[in-house]
C-alpha cells in the first residue's frame, strides 16, 4: 500500500515572530475564485462610488485682485509659480504652494490683455489697452528699488493677445493685425493682415515652432508661418472663437473656444471638419488649454462653470463650479497635470484638482498599485449601466441644468424638423449634414 | 530570410582563435569593438522570436561567446509552460479582430489580449511552484484500495495526518448533522436531539457545546466561523461561536436543509412548507421567499460555480432555482421515485443525485444530460463531492468513495468504510484529506487521499489565518458582496457584450436621427476627368463594385457551407467509430 494524505507543516503558513508580517500563500487556480466577473464589477462599483465620495477638486482660492482676472500665465521653469493680470491693469504673481501672492506690480492702465513667459523664465511680457508690449523682469525688485519694466514698446494700436516663440527671442502680438517682433527692436519684423478684421488671440504652435495660429473676429481662425509674409489659411465658421490652444503632444491638433457654446478640436491640415465637437457648456467658452500630456483639455465658460474635456470626446467629464464663482475669463492646466487654475469676473483665481478624486501626496506604494486596479475595473466596467450612472452624475447650479435642458430640447426640436423636411421632400434633396461639417463655413487658402 | 545561425558560425573568429579562458574585462573590450559580436547578439535577439523548433535544430550550431566558459546555453529563451497549465488559466478565446476602419478599438482589443495573454502565462509558471502535492492512495498488487482499513491508513501515514483520523462517541442525541467552515478549520455538529457543538477539530478544541432543547433538523456555518445558523423545530436561529443565541429569525420556519452562498453572504433555507427563502445574512434582510409549491423540501445543494440551488423532490425531479424568479429556472425529471440526494461539483459541471429507485445518476448541468448512471444495492442516502471530485455516498451505515464517476465507469468504490450508526450527514473537509460522517452513534472523521485541494489561496479561504487576517477578510468580503440580482445560471454573463440592447438602442438612434448612422454608404463614383465618367462608364464602375460586394456575399456563404460540411463529416465519423464497437446485445444478433 502507498499512500499520501495532504500534510501540511503550519510553520511553511505561519509567521516566525510577531516582527514578521503575515503568510499569504496564493494560488491562482480559476475554480478556487468563483463568481470573478461578478466580484469584479461589485469592486469596480464600489471604487466608482468611493470616487464621487472623494471628489473634492476645490483646493483653494487666491484673492488679492481688485478688478477681474482678465489673463493669466504659468511660469515655464517653475511648477509653483503663476502670473495673473486683472482688469484694472494690475499684475500679480503668486506662489502656489504658499498660496500667497508674492508681487504686485501696475503694469498698465486699463486691462492687461496679454501675459506671457519667457521660455528661459527669468522676464515676462504683458500687453495691455494703453497700446503698450512691456517685458518685466521676473525677479522681485531689491529693497529700494522701483518696478520698471526692462523694455517699453509703444504701438499704434491696442494689443489683445500676445505669445511668445519656443526657442528664439522672438514673440507675436495681436489687435488689429498679427505683428511678429523681435525682442531687440521696436517695431514688427513682419506683420499679417488678411481683410480689415480684429484679433482675439495668437498662439504659437509648441512642435513646429514657426507655425502660429490666430483666432479673427471675422469667425475665423488663421494659420500663419512666421517665416512667410502672408498667411497659410484659415477656416471661417457660423460664429466667432474666442481662443485658441494647441495639443502639447499631438501639435497637429488645436482647439478652439467658441462662441456658440461649443469648442471645436481640428486637425491643422484638414481644417474643412473639426476632428471633434466638444459640446456640454450653455453659454460663449472663453478660454481653453491643454494638459501636458495632450489627452484632456480644460475650458473655461461664460456659465460660470470650468469644465474638462478628453480630446477625442464629444462631451465633458467633469465640471467644476462653485457658488461664488462668476463668469470664468481665464482657464491653465498646471505643467504638472495635477492641478487647474480658473481666474474669474469676480476677481478670485482658484486652484482645483484635475482629478477630483485623487489623493495628493506622496502615495504608498500600495495605495498606488490598489488604486491602479481600481482605475483598471472601472475602466473595464464603464459602460455598465449603474457604473455609468454613477460616474455621471454631477450636481450643476439650477440655470446651467435648466439652461442644458433647454438646449437638449431645441436641438431636439430643430433636428426632428429637419426630419420631417426630409420625409416630405424628393429624396436627396434634403442631404443629411453632419454635426461637424454643420459649423464651418468654408476654407480660404 | 538569412538564417543566423550559420552566419555566426562562418563569421565568428573567436571560436577559430581559441583565446585562452576569457576575463570579464577583456571580454568586454572586444564587444566594443567588433560589430560582428554585436552582430550576433542582435541575430540571437531574433532568434528568441523564432519558434522553439527551430531554435532546437540550430542549437548546435551556435556557440555562445557570451559565456566565459565557452559553453553554450542549453536551455536558451525563456522556459517552456506545459500546455495543459496554459489552457488551466484561459478565460476566453481570441475574439475576432475588427476590420481596418475600426482602428482604435483593434488597438484596444489588441493590447488587452497581450496583457490577458502575459497574465495568463505568469499564472501558470506561477503554479509550477505551488508547495504542496496532493494525496494519493494505491494499492499493492491484487489488492484493492477499498479493503485498506481506515486503521491501516491512519497508521501508515505521519502523526499528525493519523490524528485526523477520529471517532466521537455521541450516542445519546444523534443522529448527527455537520458542516465545515469554508477553511476547514472548524466542525458544527447538530445533533438531532438538541445537540449543537462546535470544534476546532485539528487540534481537537472545544469552542462551545450546547442543548437547545428542541429537534434540530440542519446546522451551517456562516461566512465566518463566528457565527453558525441552526435550523430547529419550529424557527430558525443563529448563534455565536460562544453559544449564545444571536437571532431567532421567526419568518423563517419549518427550515428542513440549508445552505450558505458565502460570496452572496445569502442563507438559503428550504422547509417544510415548500418554502425556499433567502436570508442576507449581512444586512439580516429576507431576499427571497418563493413558493415551490411541491411538498416537504429535504434535499438541497447549491451550485458553487454559479449559486443556484437544486432541490430535489419526491416525484423524482430536481430543480433549479435563483432568488430572482419565482418559477423553477430549470426542472430535470432524474429518478423514478423521489430524489434522496443531490449534490454538484466544484466547477458546477456535473451534479450527482441518488433515488428511491437505487440508481446514482451523473448528469452534465451545462447542457443538462445524463452522463452515467450507476445501480447501488442499497441506494445512496447522502451524496457529498470533494473539492478534486471525489464522490462519497452513505449507504446505510457504509460509507463508500468514488473516484472519477463522471469519466470513466465505476465498478468498485475507491474507499470503503463502515460507521457504527446510520449515515446522517457527509460532508468533506475543504483544504484536507478528510471526510466527516454524521451518524446516529456521534461523529467518524475519516481519511480520504486525494480529497482535499492542496493549495489554498490565502486572500479567498486560510486555514492558517490569525484573528486579525480574519477581520480583515471579513471586511473585505463584505465590501465585495454580490448583489443576489446577479445569480444566474451563467456566472460570466455579465462580463459579454449586451448585443439585445445595443440593438435596442440602436433602433432608438435611427429613431431619433431619421437615418441609420451606421449605415453601409452607398457607392457614388467619383467625377473623372477626359470622357472616363460617360453614363456607360459610370455604370461599369457602379457594377464593378456591386460584383465585389455579390463576391464577398458568395465567398463567405460558401465558407459557411464547408463548415458545415466538415462538421458533418466529422459527426458521421465518430458515429461510425461508435457503431464498430461491439455492444452487449449483439450476440443477440443472428
Amino acid at each position: 500500500m502507498k499512500v499520501k494524505v495532504l500534510s501540511r507543516n503550519p510553520d511553511d503558513y505561519v509567521r516566525e515572530t510577531k516582527l514578521d508580517i503575515q503568510r499569504v500563500p496564493r494560488n491562482y487556480d480559476p475554480t478556487l475564485h468563483p463568481f470573478e466577473v461578478s466580484r469584479e464589477y461589485t469592486r469596480a462599483l464600489n471604487a466608482t462610488k468611493l470616487d464621487r465620495v472623494f471628489a473634492k477638486p476645490f483646493l483653494a482660492s487666491l484673492d488679492g485682485h481688485r478688478d477681474g482676472v482678465n489673463c493669466m500665465a504659468k511660469h515655464t521653469t517653475s511648477l509653483s509659480t503663476l502670473l495673473s493680470g486683472s482688469c484694472d491693469g494690475e499684475v500679480r504673481v503668486w506662489n502656489l504652494s504658499k498660496r500667497e501672492c508674492g508681487r504686485t506690480l501696475q503694469a498698465h492702465e486699463g486691462f492687461v490683455r496679454g501675459m506671457v513667459v519667457r521660455f528661459c523664465g527669468t522676464s515676462f511680457f504683458t500687453v495691455g489697452d494703453d497700446k503698450t508690449i512691456k517685458q518685466w523682469k521676473m525677479e522681485t525688485p531689491g529693497y529700494g528699488e522701483e518696478e520698471e519694466p526692462l523694455n517699453t514698446i509703444l504701438g499704434k494700436t491696442v494689443f489683445t493677445g500676445l505669445d511668445h516663440h519656443r526657442k528664439d527671442a522672438v514673440f507675436a502680438t495681436c489687435g488689429q493685425q498679427v505683428d511678429i517682433w523681435d525682442e531687440q527692436r521696436s517695431s514688427p519684423i513682419r506683420s499679417f493682415t488678411w481683410g480689415v478684421d480684429s484679433f482675439s488671440s495668437v498662439s504659437f504652435n509648441p512642435v513646429e515652432t514657426e507655425l502660429l495660429a490666430s483666432c479673427a473676429s471675422d469667425r475665423s481662425i488663421v494659420l500663419y508661418d512666421m517665416r512667410e509674409s502672408a498667411p497659410l489659411k484659415k477656416v471661417i465658421m457660423t460664429m466667432r472663437s474666442n481662443t485658441l490652444c494647441w495639443n502639447p503632444m499631438e501639435a497637429y491638433y488645436f482647439t478652439s473656444s467658441n462662441e456658440d457654446y461649443n469648442l471645436y478640436t481640428y486637425d491643422m491640415r484638414y481644417l474643412d471638419r473639426p476632428i471633434t465637437v466638444h459640446m456640454d457648456h450653455v453659454s460663449a467658452v472663453l478660454d481653453v488649454d491643454y494638459s501636458p500630456t495632450g489627452k484632456e483639455f480644460v475650458s473655461a465658460s461664460f456659465d460660470k462653470t470650468v469644465r474638462i474635456f478628453p480630446k477625442d470626446g464629444g462631451h465633458s467629464r467633469e465640471v467644476y463650479h462653485t457658488k461664488r464663482m462668476q463668469h470664468v475669463i481665464c482657464v491653465k492646466w498646471s505643467a504638472d497635470n495635477k492641478y487647474i487654475l480658473s481666474g474669474s469676473d469676480e476677481m478670485n483665481i482658484r486652484l482645483w484638482k484635475a482629478n477630483a478624486s485623487e489623493k495628493l501626496g506622496v502615495l504608498a506604494p500600495r495605495e498606488r498599485e490598489s488604486r491602479n486596479y481600481s482605475q483598471k475595473l472601472k475602466e473595464k466596467f464603464q459602460h455598465h449601466p449603474q457604473i455609468r450612472r454613477i460616474t455621471h452624475h454631477r450636481h450643476l447650479p439650477k440655470n446651467v441644468y435648466h439652461q442644458s435642458k433647454e438646449l437638449r430640447i431645441m436641438k431636439e426640436a430643430r433636428r426632428r424638423k429637419e426630419r420631417n423636411v426630409r420625409k416630405h421632400s424628393k429624396p436627396g434633396t434634403v442631404p443629411v449634414v453632419s454635426e461637424k461639417a454643420k459649423h464651418v463655413v468654408t476654407v480660404v487658402k | 530570410m538569412a538564417v543566423p545561425g550559420e552566419a555566426s558560425v562562418d563569421e565568428s573568429h573567436v571560436g577559430e582563435n581559441k583565446t585562452p579562458p576569457g576575463r570579464y574585462w577583456k571580454e568586454k573590450q572586444e564587444e566594443g569593438k567588433d560589430g560582428q559580436q554585436t552582430e550576433q547578439t542582435l541575430q540571437q535577439k531574433k532568434k528568441k522570436k523564432q519558434k522553439a523548433k527551430k531554435r532546437k535544430q540550430k542549437e548546435d550550431q551556435r556557440d555562445g561567446k557570451k559565456f566565459i566558459s565557452g559553453k553554450s546555453d542549453p536551455f536558451p529563451g525563456p522556459a517552456p509552460i506545459p500546455e495543459d497549465r496554459v489552457q488551466k488559466f484561459k478565460r476566453k478565446d481570441k475574439i475576432k479582430k475588427p476590420p481596418h476602419q475600426h482602428y482604435k478599438l483593434r488597438d484596444v482589443i489588441a493590447r488587452s489580449e497581450e496583457a490577458s495573454e502575459m497574465a495568463q502565462k505568469q499564472a501558470a509558471r506561477f503554479d509550477l511552484l505551488l508547495p504542496e502535492d496532493a494525496g494519493f492512495l494505491e494499492g499493492d498488487e491484487d489488492e484493492d484500495t477499498c479493503t485498506i482499513s481506515q486503521e491501516d491508513i491512519a497508521g501508515a501515514v505521519d502523526i499528525t495526518s493519523g490524528a485526523k483520523y477520529f471517532n466521537l462517541k455521541l450516542p445519546q442525541f444523534g443522529p448527527y448533522r455537520l458542516d465545515y467552515s469554508k477553511t476547514g478549520r472548524h466542525l458544527l455538529l447538530g445533533g438531532r436531539r438538541g445537540h449543537v457543538s462546535c470544534i476546532d477539530w485539528q487540534s481537537k478544541q472545544l469552542m462551545c457545546e450546547i442543548n437547545v432543547m428542541e429537534s434540530v433538523n440542519d446546522v451551517k456555518w456562516l461566512h465566518s466561523e463566528t457565527m453558525y445558523a441552526v435550523a430547529q423545530k419550529k424557527w430558525l436561529y443563529i448563534y455565536d461561536s460562544n453559544g449564545i443565541e444571536l437571532h431567532c429569525i421567526r419568518k423563517f420556519n419549518d427550515v428542513l436543509r440549508m445552505q450558505f452562498l458565502p460570496y452572496h453572504f445569502l442563507l438559503a433555507t428550504a422547509s417544510a412548507t415548500s418554502f425556499l427563502q433567502y436570508l442576507d445574512v449581512s444586512v439580516g434582510k429576507e431576499v427571497a421567499a418563493i413558493c415551490t409549491k411541491t411538498g416537504r423540501l429535504d434535499v438541497m445543494c447549491q451550485n458553487p460555480h454559479n449559486a443556484i440551488i437544486h432541490l430535489g423532490h419526491h416525484n423524482g425531479t430536481v430543480t433549479l432555482w435563483s432568488p430572482n424568479q419565482k418559477e423553477a429556472l430549470v426542472k430535470m425529471l432524474c429518478h423514478q421515485g423521489g430524489v434522496r440526494s443531490v449534490t454538484v461539483d466544484k466547477t458546477g459541471t456535473y451534479m450527482v443525485t441518488s433515488g428511491m429507485d437505487k440508481k446514482l445518476k451523473v448528469f452534465d448541468i451545462r447542457t443538462f444530460k445524463p452522463l452515467k448512471s450507476y445501480f447501488l444495492p442499497a441506494g445512496a442516502s447522502s451524496l457529498s463531492l470533494s473539492q478534486r471530485g471525489l464522490l462519497s455516498a452513505a449507504t446505510g451505515d457504509i460509507v463508500q468513495v468514488y473516484r472519477d464517476v463522471w469519466s470513466t465507469p465505476v465498478t468498485k468504490p475507491y474507499m470503503a468504510h463502515r460507521v457504527r450508526g446510520t449515515a446522517w450527514g457527509l460532508h468533506f473537509c475543504p483544504f484536507e484529506d478528510v471526510l466527516g460522517v454524521g451518524h446516529g452513534e456521534g461523529f467518524t472523521s475519516m481519511l480520504v487521499p486525494g480529497a482535499g485541494e492542496p493549495n489554498f489561496d490565502g486572500l479567498d479561504a486560510n486555514p492558517y489565518r490569525s484573528a486579525k487576517q480574519r477581520q480583515e477578510w471579513e471586511v473585505k468580503a463584505l465590501l465585495e458582496k454580490i448583489q443576489p440580482e446577479l445569480i444566474s445560471l451563467d456566472p460570466s454573463e455579465l462580463g459579454r457584450v449586451d448585443h439585445a440592447t445595443f440593438e435596442q438602442r440602436h433602433q432608438d438612434r435611427v429613431q431619433a436621427l431619421g437615418f441609420d448612422p451606421l449605415a453601409k454608404e452607398k457607392f457614388v463614383p467619383k467625377y473623372k476627368k477626359k470622357g472616363r465618367s460617360s453614363a456607360g462608364n459610370v455604370e461599369k464602375r457602379k457594377k464593378q463594385v456591386a460584383h465585389e460586394d455579390q463576391r464577398d456575399v458568395i465567398r463567405k456563404t460558401v465558407e459557411d457551407k464547408m463548415k458545415m460540411e466538415k462538421e458533418k463529416k466529422q459527426r458521421e465519423k465518430k458515429a461510425a467509430v461508435l457503431s464498430n464497437q461491439r455492444s452487449a446485445l449483439d450476440r443477440f444478433k443472428k
